[in-house]
Parts: structure tokens; sequence; C-alpha cells
């Protein structure tokens, strides 16, 4: 295993009296995309600002890459591409002009800029616009001619704060599958942001932030089996008896929970993936089958399940 | 713990200025083809051409009296307008403030501040770089009135100027731009301190107002306080005069004034009443020119003054502005 590219240990950072990142010890492996997830104001810009040097820790210490950013921050800078929450340009310059100061501020030499503003931007889909002043771009378009400029750096790491805030849906799509290229590409990709159903889809693990405190740590998977119990969730839609399908459901191995939710709608929890079980259950007692869904376990989820318990906990 | 202490002592890595061109290059680029710029050229060239033109035309009259007939473009007054050095002391204050009032807020509020500082730059070579790349552009546009000012002169003088007349212009250009320099510091520093840039040209144009209109008062208040005239003695008279001078240098117009006239008019031997008294002394109302070292000499306090307070104000933004949280 390669050394890790993001590691912090017992990281804090103190605003006067107020905690923005309490004693945050993260690990992000080579290649892997890290959802940095949790409400606004929960520590998550603050602890890429110290990842990238452009704020100091109170204590604890951060390596990026094996570098400190504090004390190497431009060679911490030169290696991470920063995409900050809504990425702003200057709007009376054209994309490619915006990328050109970009990459003479990284020491780039002239023709080798030019060659890697245009892969960029033919990469990103920008080439047609390149020549028109960035006022005109769209907020998809900004976007992804945030992600064109820090490819001009040739990042091992892409740091992205917010980056489908403010898209519409089908924006927001294209972006999720640029940063699947991105991993493709084997860039590391940290990902922060409060849209929790809306990254964890592109997410190989995740840190819940809570009052600058990572509390969670894990893949989605692990997470929702941890806080949510069962973590498989069946919804059944079947015509028929509805208490004699409702038995059968409750009386299959492994469920630990099944329930109607509608007319003709079941739920039912288990351990493991019930599908099958469950439409064979619904048959034989008679019913017919109209559909079956596995329900993926949403962050959302957990992230209110989980501060329920606590706050229970608390209270108890 | 030994090892981390030692890391923590670590010089920061790279130099300050690490992009300072390209920061420089980009910042000129914006301001010479801005809209800005062009309103502002427009103003100071058409004040120039109709000072200068209504200066030479009186001077005209009187060609071949004057050892220093070129210095008399800059502050010869033709009613209805004042002299070019009026215009100059007046103006260029506004053309530096126009010019720097945005130059970081405008950054934070297009949200390209933290983009930028997440290049490998430090933030000492972005704050020197924008000031640098205005100094450029106000010493770009002062330069060509100069040379618009010396062009009218020869067409409408017909007489060439002499080298010490061509050294003392220059020398006056020269100061004319560290003059803007210390008016491009102050709103650099409000343009760090205040978030908006309205408010910053605000309390620019306060400051400017300020020193323009009320500290000569002000200082003649004080003065009149700090060294009262209680048998009407010369000596009390001039000491009020001194301290009323020494406060109102504080002021970088009074500097500017100071430094001006001195290196316009040659025979200038001091300032304030004490220069009248000399003169009496002398008994010449035109007293012989002194050489131009001479008259260095004699501003070189005011100079170091105005270096000194443009230092002073962008060393006060850089502390500012190394201590500014980017998050937007």
């Amino acid at each position: 295993m390669d050394a890790p590219v993001i590691q912090t240990q017992e990281l804090t950072k103190r605003y006067g009296d107020f905690v923005a990142v309490d004693r945050l010890n993260l690990v992000v492996e080579p290649g892997e995309v890290f959802g940095l997830l949790g409400p606004n104001g929960s520590g998550k810009t603050t602890t890429i600002l110290m990842l990238l040097g452009l704020t100091e820790p109170t204590s604890g210490t951060v390596r990026v890459m094996g570098l400190d950013p504090a004390r190497q921050p431009l060679s911490v800078k030169a290696r991470v591409g920063y995409i900050p929450d809504q990425v702003g340009f200057y709007d009376d310059l054209t994309a490619r002009e915006n990328l050109i100061y970009i990459a003479k501020l990284n020491g780039i030499p002239r023709a080798e800029a030019y060659r890697r503003i245009d892969e960029a931007l033919e990469r990103m889909g920008l080439m047609e616009v390149a020549d028109r002043p960035v006022g005109t771009y769209s907020r998809g378009m900004r976007q992804r001619l945030g992600v064109a400029e820090v490819l001009i750096k040739r990042p091992a790491l892409i740091i992205m704060d917010e980056p489908t805030l403010g898209l519409d849906p089908e924006a927001a799509r294209e972006f999720l599958h640029t940063i699947r290229d991105l991993k493709a590409q084997g860039i590391t990709v940290l990902v922060a942001s409060h849209l929790l159903h809306q990254v964890q889809a592109v997410c190989d693990r995740v840190g819940l932030f809570h009052r600058g405190r990572m509390v969670l740590e894990g893949t989605v998977e692990e997470l929702a089996r941890r806080v949510l119990g069962g973590g498989y969730r069946v919804h059944v839609e079947a015509t028929g008896p509805a208490s004699a399908i409702l038995e059968a459901l409750r009386r299959l191995p492994d469920a630990t929970k099944a329930a109607q939710t509608g007319p003709e709608k079941y739920m039912v929890e288990g351990r493991r993936d019930l599908r099958g079980e469950a439409a064979r259950a619904v048959v034989e007692a008679g019913g017919s089958l109209r559909a079956l869904q596995l329900e993926e376990p949403s962050l959302d989820d957990v992230y209110a399940r989980y501060f329920q318990e606590v706050e229970h906990g608390r209270e108890g | 713990m030994a090892a981390k202490v030692e890391a923590g002592r670590l010089p920061r890595e790279g130099s300050p200025w690490t992009g300072l061109w390209a920061v420089v290059a980009k910042e000129m680029a914006d301001y010479l083809t801005g809209v800005r710029m062009q309103i502002l050229e427009a103003l100071i060239v058409l004040t120039a051409a109709g000072t200068v033109f209504a200066a030479a035309e009186n001077l005209r009259t009187t060609v071949g009296q004057d050892r220093f007939l070129f210095l008399r473009l800059f502050t010869v007054q033709r009613d209805p307008l004042p002299a070019f050095i009026g215009f100059l002391a007046f103006l260029v204050p506004l053309i530096a403030i126009a010019l720097a009032f945005d130059t970081v807020n405008g950054e934070f509020n297009r949200r390209t501040l933290s983009r930028v500082l997440a290049q490998p730059i430090y933030r000492d070579a972005l704050l020197f770089g924008k000031f640098l790349a205005g100094l450029f552009t106000l010493t770009l546009a002062l330069t060509a009135i100069w040379l618009l000012v010396f062009g009218l002169g020869l067409v409408r003088l017909g007489v060439p100027p002499g080298g010490e007349e061509v050294a003392r212009s220059l020398l006056f250009l020269v100061a004319t731009i560290f003059y803007g320099g210390v008016w491009m510091a102050m709103a650099l520093l409000f343009s760090v301190r205040f978030r908006q840039p309205a408010t910053a040209a605000l309390a620019a144009i306060a400051v400017w107002l300020f020193f323009t209109v009320f500290w000569g008062m002000i200082a003649q208040g004080l003065a009149q306080v700090l060294a009262p005239v209680r048998y009407g003695l010369v000596a009390e008279v001039l000491a009020q005069d001194q301290v009323a001078r020494a406060l109102a240098r504080v002021s970088p117009i009074a500097l500017y004034n100071e430094i001006a006239m001195a290196l316009l008019y040659p025979s200038l031997r001091a300032f304030g009443l004490l220069a009248v008294l000399m003169q009496f002394q002398e008994g010449v109302i035109l007293g012989a020119p002194l050489p131009l070292r001479q008259s260095l000499l004699l501003i070189w306090p005011q100079m170091t003054g105005l270096i000194a307070a443009t230092v002073l104000l962008f060393a006060v933004s850089y502390i500012l502005f190394q201590r500014q949280e980017i998050r937007a």
C-alpha cells in the first residue's frame, strides 16, 4: 500500500472560543474518492483550508503527500487542485485567458501550458466556448472550467468544496460522472458537501462531520449497517390479502421488521438483501407482485438516525 | 517532540515572490484594457492639455525674461484654469484611489481569491504584484502626460528646454509618482480592510477630502493653540508658522506641494513665512536660483516622508492581508 495522500493527526482549529475542527484524524488513501460530508458550518471548509496551507492549524499535524502544508505550501499547492465553493473566475476574461493566468502562476512554460490548456478544455467539453468571456457561462460550465483549471497542473489530488451546489440535477449528475472519470485516471479526490444523497454514490469512503468532529467514517454500506441496523430495506407493491402477505413477509428468515406502508404497499427490513425471498413469499401468500425495490441506504437517513440516537443517549 | 519543534522553525520554502510577475502582467493588462483607465486617461489628458495650453499662451508674451521658462508651464495659471501642479495635486490621489480601491476585496467578491491563492504562490506575491501593477500603470499615465506637456511646450513656446529644466521636471515626475503611491497604498489598505469595494472607495475619498479641505485649517488652529502669539514678536509669529507647517506635513498633499514648489521654483530657499523673510533680508524679491543639488537637499525630508508613508501603509495592508481568513 502506498503512503496515504492525506493524513491528519489530532488536527484542531480554533477561532477564539469556537472550535471549527476538533481533533480530526483523517486518512485518505491514493486513488480513492473520499467524501467529507456534513451540514454547513461543521468544519469541512476549514479542514480543506488547512490541507492547502491557506490557514494554519491551532494544533495537530497535517501531511499532504508527505508534505506539511504550513511549511511547504508551494510544493503542496503545486500538486493539489482546489475547486472552491462557488468557484469564481475573472468574468471579463475568456476561459482560455483565465487558464493562462493560472498556468503562469504555476510557472508552467508557455508552450506546455497552451498544450495542457487545450487538452483540459477539450476534455471538459469547453473547446467551443473557450474564447468567450466567462461572464457568459452557466453555473455548470463554470464548474467544469474549475475542473479544467485544476487539470492544468496535473494534480495527484483534487479537493472540491460543494461541487454540485446550485447545479441543476442533470448538470450535477454529469459532474459526478466527471469525478468518477478523475478517479479512473488515478487521481485522488476529496469532495466536501452537505448534499449527502447526491455525492454518496461517487464516494468510496465518507466521513460524516458534526460540529467540527468527524463522527462516523467508512463506506456508505458500513455506516448504514452500523447505524441503521439491518441496512437492507425492500419495498414491495402487491395486490391480494393484506394480512396474509404481511404475515408471510414477517416470517421470512433474516427479516428484522415488516410493515404495511400504504394500500398494497409493504416494507421489509433484513440483515441481507431479501428481494428473492420476499417475491416468493408474496406469491405463496396468494398475492400478485407488482413491484419490488431494494432501498439504497441513504446517508441522509444515517445522519439523521445517528444524531437522533446521540440525542436520545444524552437524554437517557 | 524536539523534532516537531525543529520542523516548526523551518523557514518557509521558496521565494515569496514566486508568481509576482505573472500577477503584475495580468493586473496591468486588466488596468490598461479597462474602461476605468480610459475614463481616467481622458480626464487627465483633457485637464493637462487645457492648463498647459493656457499657461503657454500666457508665457508667450514673456519669452526670454525667464531662465526657467519650461518649468513655468507647470506652475503658471491663467483664469479660470488653475495651474497644472494644482490639478495634479488634486487629480493624482483620485486616480490612485480609483485604481486601487477594489484590488483585494474585488477578488473576494468575484470569489477568485481562494482559487488564486490555491496556486503555488504566496500571498506576498499577490498583494505586492497588485500594488506594483497599479504603480506601473500610474507611472505610465503620468509619464504620458509629462511628455504631452513637454511636447505642447515645445510647440507653443518654440524654445527648447535647458538641461536643468529637464532634470527638474523629471524629478517632479518622480515625486508625482511617489505621491500617487501614497494614495494607492492607502486605497489598497482599505481594499484589504473593507469587504465592500464601495465602502473602501468612500473611506479613501473621505481621507482624501479630509487632507485636501480640512487638515490645513486644523493645522492652523492647532498651531495657534500650541504656539500662541502673545506679544506679537516676529519670533513668535515665525514659531507659530513653523508649528503649523510641521503639522500640515502630516498630509501627503502638503509634502507634495512643497516638493513641487522647490523643484519648479529654483529660487525657493525655504517654506512658509521663513521664505518670505529670507527674501526680504536678501533684499531681492526673486532670489538667485539655487542649483539643483541645493533644491534637492531642501526637499529631501519631504521625499523621504512620502516614501516612508507609502511603505508604512503597504506594510499595514500586508499584515492585515496575511492574517485574513480567505474563506468567502
